[in-house]
């Protein structure tokens, strides 16, 4: 097995490199599953809380689509209902980017030439990345399987190993997609679409009927976990779904990457422009970020349209719950229940929203460590100039696609148009702070820069599970979001609007004028 | 005439590591300019500065007359500069990065674009990831021989290149010369600033140690010379300035400081010179000989 030499070593540092990276995915995905239980037991405490519960599952198509069916009244059974497909994606993303990285990444970047003059077989670094992905996945089915053997051996064994199932199945599809493109990112984004199609089969399958899942629901990975049944009888042979095709998938990649040069691909860059029309640097930051705001555009249109369709039939749901009321009411304010899921919904995307001015304005960060930024600078660009065109994508960008998602949400619901759109708008100005952090670490401290992901998720996580937790007020107060007023439903109140506007504003003021006195990194 | 490029004194640390040390640099309007030293000598820093990319310590720089630092932008409309690794974007092709830095520059002279397009042999269709390290080099250099400026920055800008194209480089340097552009020159290959170069500046641990044209540095420094001789030679080892003597028999080798070279001649041809070669110093010795004097 000579093409296999070297796979010890490879995986040895790759398990390495993502010392930290699988370590966070996995711990984040298991607590979200594990803390579900103790959320369930205080929701639906009581046997008649839970009937009431399936039987409005049974008429509520759109709660279906949003999460699946749930096959029995026991907190297993609800754990697995709840948490099954977002565990699931979860444990899809952590492998794609995974195998990516150790494959494509390390071809694309020139390293894999290196490593391949060494004593590396041909099929090594597919080999060590695949074992990455199922350590990654191992770890987790073990800490949800012992995480959940409270509410039975077999059910938390079999929800373990879906979960894990689900996980190698993209790590495969990843390794496939790998293949076949010269680019990883765009491997990431077709494992990602791939998933994306997961849901949206998985969804209209469990939406089309009131029994279970339809054929659609099978011909998604995520439908196979829910019908593993954990939790409610399983049904251990679909758990030899996934091990086919993560062995059908994990072969082909195997056949690919025998059959090609290193580096080179089966989808070949197309050729570009022999001229160009880019003229001003802040073209250049438009041209370099578009896709970003396209993808993001796309999906936040999506989510509008999802939630804003869902928003009727989850608010029923809701009004026969007490806990789950409050819970609303506390991320979208004391009001009638469809403006509070609307509100937390929308909430919600601010949220995600904040990633996305993140990542958009990191965007410098990466122009200058890569080398990149320099050669720019070295001409008639001041740094300003240089660094508007891509704060003016970030900024922009963000408010862009949070009036997307009110139309969305607008047109998904069909009525109350304009509160809609002022309650997307409304979020503007924390996403805003959170992007002038970003900004302002980017600027004073080029280094600590991607710490800004770090306030980001913080933020997130407060926004998410604060309210859940009953954590502290002054928790909750550390997160810009928490200050807004909560639309629609709640009344507006301009100050907090106008004083982090304000803020956003003076975090990138400084940023900026620390930017133009310091040193260019590379 | 003013002077492209004037530096003195310059001071920049970074924590505790000095990069430049009072470094001084002086480039004529109209003339290549070499700039030599070793792996972190200071040389890109210099040039960092130069561009306003790092603000220096102390020192004083101008730039084409105006301050690298604070008039950064007026400055970089008249300078074309070729970074040493060139990093392009993934999905831009080679023909859209030449024509944006030519545009964020003085402009672009579309006819010399295309021949230099032609003379580099340059796909510029392939997008960004796909070209080599000699390809990314040569975007960059055609991008800065087609724009419009007058003061070239070239930061080892042939690392990547084959001797076939290091020769159209060569010819692109003398044209530019000849129209009048004055040129930057940092680079290892010490045969192309030999070949290329009016004057040179070799710098070591952030300090210029030699600066002016050739012959003035080979002025300074030693010539070999082997000579066979029809009777031993008597009273070389006393003549001042003679290094490394070797005598076997009629056989000589010595090195001579360049200006203590008649002497040596007059007191060879006293004992009747059969052959005789004499090689003035190349650069790489002159290089070598501030670098290992600098080791010792």
């Amino acid at each position: 097995m000579t093409t296999l030499a070297g796979t010890g070593p490879l995986l040895r540092f790759a398990l390495r490199r993502d010392r930290v990276l699988i370590p966070v995915w996995v711990a984040v995905n298991s607590l979200m599953v594990l803390s579900m239980p103790n959320t369930l037991e205080s929701l639906y405490g009581t046997p008649a809380d839970r009937a009431d519960l399936l039987r409005q599952l049974e008429t509520n198509a759109s709660l279906r689509a949003l999460i699946g069916p749930v096959f029995d009244d026991s907190i297993g059974a609800l754990t697995a209902w709840r948490v099954g497909v977002y565990a699931g994606a979860l444990a899809a993303v952590t492998s794609l980017l995974i195998v990516v990285r150790h494959t494509r990444d390390e071809e694309e970047s020139g390293r894999q030439e290196l490593l391949a003059s060494g004593m590396v077989g041909r099929r090594a670094s597919l080999t060590a990345a695949l074992l990455a992905a199922g350590v990654a996945n191992a770890v987790l089915a073990l800490l949800v399987t012992a995480g959940l053997a409270g509410q039975g051996a077999a059910g938390a064994i079999a929800f373990g190993l879906g979960l894990a199932g689900v996980g190698m199945v993209f790590a495969t599809a990843a390794a496939v997609l790998a293949q076949l493109t010269e680019s990883a990112r765009l491997a990431r984004g077709l494992t990602a679409a791939v998933l994306g199609a997961a849901f949206v089969l998985r969804a209209a399958g469990d939406s089309s009927t009131d029994a279970g899942s339809s054929a659609l629901t099978w011909l998604s990975p995520l439908g196979w976990l829910e019908n593993l049944r954990a939790f409610a009888d399983e049904r251990w042979w679909v758990l030899s779904l996934f091990a086919a095709a993560a062995v059908a998938q994990g072969v082909l990649a195997y056949g690919l990457a025998g059959r090609r040069d290193v580096g080179m691909s089966f989808l070949p860059t197309r050729p570009g422009p022999p001229t160009g029309r880019l003229g001003t640097a802040s073209a250049l930051a438009r041209r370099l970020q578009r896709g970003a705001v396209l993808g993001w555009s796309v999906g936040f249109l999506l989510a509008g349209l999802v939630y804003g369709g869902l928003t009727d039939g989850a608010a029923d749901l809701v009004a026969d719950n007490d806990r789950a009321r409050e819970i609303f009411e506390r991320m979208g304010g004391r009001s009638d229940l469809t403006d509070a899921f609307l509100a937390s919904m929308i909430g919600m995307l601010g949220l995600i929203a904040a990633l996305f001015i993140v990542s958009s304005v990191l965007r410098l960060h990466g122009e200058e460590t890569s080398g990149r930024a320099e050669p720019v600078l070295a001409n008639a660009v001041g740094r300003l100039r240089w660094a508007a065109g891509h704060l003016l994508t970030a900024f922009g960008g963000a408010t862009l696609i949070m009036l997307l998602a009110g139309l969305g949400f607008a047109a998904g619901y069909g009525e109350e148009i304009l509160p809609i759109m002022g309650a997307c708008l409304v979020q503007l100005p924390a996403i805003w702070l959170v992007g002038g952090l970003a900004v302002l670490l980017y600027g004073t401290a080029p280094r600590l820069a991607p710490a800004a992901w770090g306030v980001a998720g913080a933020i997130l996580l407060i926004g998410w599970i604060g309210p859940a937790l009953d954590a502290p007020q002054a928790v909750l107060d550390l997160s810009p979001f928490g200050h807004l007023p909560k639309l629609p439903g709640g009344g507006m109140r301009w100050a907090p609007v106008l004083v982090l506007s304000a803020a956003a504003a003076a975090l990138v003021a400084t940023g900026l004028a620390a930017l133009r006195r310091r040193d260019m990194t590379t | 005439m003013t002077k492209a490029i004037s530096v003195s004194g310059l001071h920049k640390s970074f924590g505790r590591a000095h990069a430049l040390d009072g470094l001084d640099l002086e480039v004529e309007t109209g003339e290549v300019h070499g700039f030599l030293g070793p792996n972190g000598a200071g040389k890109s820093t210099t040039i960092r500065v130069l561009l306003g990319l790092l603000r220096a310590d102390s020192g004083a720089a101008q730039v084409l007359g105006r301050d690298p630092w604070t008039d950064a932008v007026e400055a970089h409309r008249r300078i074309a500069y070729v970074p040493g690794d060139v990093t392009l974007w993934r999905n831009l092709s080679g023909g859209e990065v030449i024509d944006l830095y030519g545009r964020l520059r003085g402009g672009l002279d579309p006819a010399r674009r295309a021949d230099l397009i032609d003379r580099f042999e340059l796909d510029p269709t392939k997008k960004g990831r796909t070209y080599s390290k000699g390809n990314r080099q040569k975007v960059a250099l055609v991008a800065a021989f087609a724009s419009d400026v007058d003061l070239l920055i070239l930061d080892e800008p042939t690392s990547g290149l084959d001797p076939l194209m290091e020769e159209v480089f060569q010819a692109c340097v003398r044209e530019e010369r000849d129209r009048g552009r004055t040129i930057l020159l940092s680079s290892h290959i010490l045969s192309e600033v030999e070949e290329l170069c009016d004057r040179v500046s070799i710098i070591r641990k952030g300090r210029t140690v030699e600066t002016g044209s050739l012959a003035d540095l080979r002025h300074l420094t030693r010539t070999s010379v082997t000579a066979e001789l029809a009777h031993s030679p008597n009273g070389l080892a006393r003549l001042p300035g003679v290094h490394d003597l070797d005598v076997r028999g009629k056989h000589v080798t010595l090195h001579v400081d360049t200006d203590k070279l008649d002497a040596v001649l007059r007191s060879l041809a006293d004992s009747g010179v059969r052959s005789l070669r004499s090689t003035p110093p190349t650069l790489e010795e002159l290089f070598l000989r501030h670098y290992q004097e600098a080791r010792a």
